[in-house]
């Protein structure tokens, strides 16, 4: 194994087009942000898949629980009520 | 807490139900470690497959050849990244990756380890190589492994372009001189029996099969992969007007696919044993290439370390 420090780990996320959300893509290793970006874009947007890149730490990147998803994620289960089709219209109304 | 058992259960009842496992997610230690192994072989093969290629991107016969192997050498970094970022969610370092690739703990594909000598071979390894990886690839998009699906989805979107150039090259030089038309047909000769090694051992015999198909890391089997490619390539050989070296090669009305002769298996084991025609070479040129960038490595550090101090200040 070698003593060498490894350079950290970025996730990184591009933005396809103007107006759309920047997507995550995977992750690279960079000295720095500046790295980590132009990297991202070399490996990442080779055939114009981006229009914008955000590198972020993986160490700063926190995330909620997988053995706790069902419990944590309950509260929005019984509330159809938040979604339009809950509620009927009657026949012949329109633009609603 | 649930137990062991409980938890493969639910794990097993995810994947039967074609959802994906993220990284977070539990999972048996048994997947996790073969995972490791497959997604950094497969990774491994990416940088060391851009060897044989780079020896021709000095000696492309045109500007316009010279360019595009160069853009299907930096896809191959570009998708060895992607397969070592994928390995990466599963806890294991690049570090960690990197060293067992370097000392040869780690396997990559076997094909990379016989060499390309002559212009042809480009033609042969976009053909037949890149042919044979992609079958593998587009299965691999449907993997348990959602990481590793993603990485499989991006690959393959770049990959066609890299069969379709190897077949262009061997479109020009078939029809071209008789001295031209040879050379094809050479590296069609040498290329062939190892690019149906590509498939691995026959699935009675591959030692990770069953178990990886039960986990749908694996979706197809090997011989399966290997005898649609074998069917696909045959008609594409049928054009160049070369000769696929293999006498038993014959068309089947039953089974209507072709029957063909025998893999040496002797060489393909004694090949992933090391003593492939390039092996040593293979090895000795990833570790020279690490060995000389670790003063970049080690600059770029210092660098931002020192960036980052003044900012703080």
């Amino acid at each position: 194994m070698s003593n060498e420090k490894d350079w950290p780990l970025w996730e990184i996320f591009i933005q396809s087009k103007r107006g759309l959300d920047h997507k995550h893509v995977g992750s690279l290793h960079a000295a720095d942000a500046r790295m980590a970006i132009e990297n991202a874009r070399d490996v990442y947007t080779r055939r114009n898949e981006g229009n914008s890149i955000w590198a972020v730490l993986a160490e700063n990147v926190h995330s909620s629980k997988p053995e706790d998803q069902g419990a944590f994620f309950d509260p929005a289960d019984d509330k159809v009520y938040r979604h339009p089709t809950f509620y009927p219209m009657p026949e012949g109304v329109k633009y609603i | 807490m649930m137990d062991e058992k409980q938890a493969e259960e639910i794990f097993q009842a995810k994947v039967d139900a074609e959802q994906k496992i993220e990284p977070k997610d539990w999972m048996p230690a048994e997947y996790r470690k073969n995972l490791i192994r497959q997604i950094s072989q497969h990774g491994h093969s990416e940088i060391v497959g851009m060897l044989p290629e780079g020896n021709w991107i000095t000696r492309a016969p045109s500007l316009r050849r010279k360019t595009v192997l160069l853009a299907k050498v930096q896809d191959e970094a570009g998708h060895g990244l992607y397969l070592y970022s994928a390995a990466e969610t599963l806890g294991i370092g690049r570090d960690e990756l990197n060293d067992q690739l370097l000392t040869g703990k780690a396997k990559y594909s076997s094909i990379f380890n016989y060499p390309t000598i002559s212009w042809a071979d480009m033609g042969a390894v976009g053909w037949l190589v890149d042919g044979a990886a992609i079958m593998n690839q587009v299965m691999l998009c449907r993997t348990s492994y959602g990481p590793y699906a993603r990485a499989m989805v991006r690959i393959c979107k770049e990959e066609s372009f890299h069969q379709r150039q190897g077949y262009e090259i061997m479109t020009v030089l078939s029809k071209g001189t008789a001295e031209q038309k040879a050379m094809a047909q050479d590296a069609l000769d040498r290329w062939w029996w190892p690019s149906l090694m590509m498939f691995g051992p026959s699935d009675a015999n591959s030692p990770h099969s069953a178990q990886s198909m039960k986990w749908k890391i694996k979706r197809q089997g090997n011989d399966e992969l290997r005898q649609i490619f074998i069917d696909r390539t045959v008609q594409q050989s049928e054009y160049l007007g070369l000769k696929i070296p293999d006498p038993k090669l014959k068309w089947n009305e039953d089974t209507q696919h072709y029957d063909w002769g025998e893999i040496d298996w002797t060489e393909f084991f004694d090949v992933i044993k090391g003593n492939g025609p390039c092996n040593k070479e293979r090895l000795t040129a990833r570790q020279k290439a690490h060995a000389d960038g670790a003063w970049v490595r080690e600059a770029a550090l210092a660098y931002a370390e020192k960036q980052a101090k003044k900012k703080a200040a």
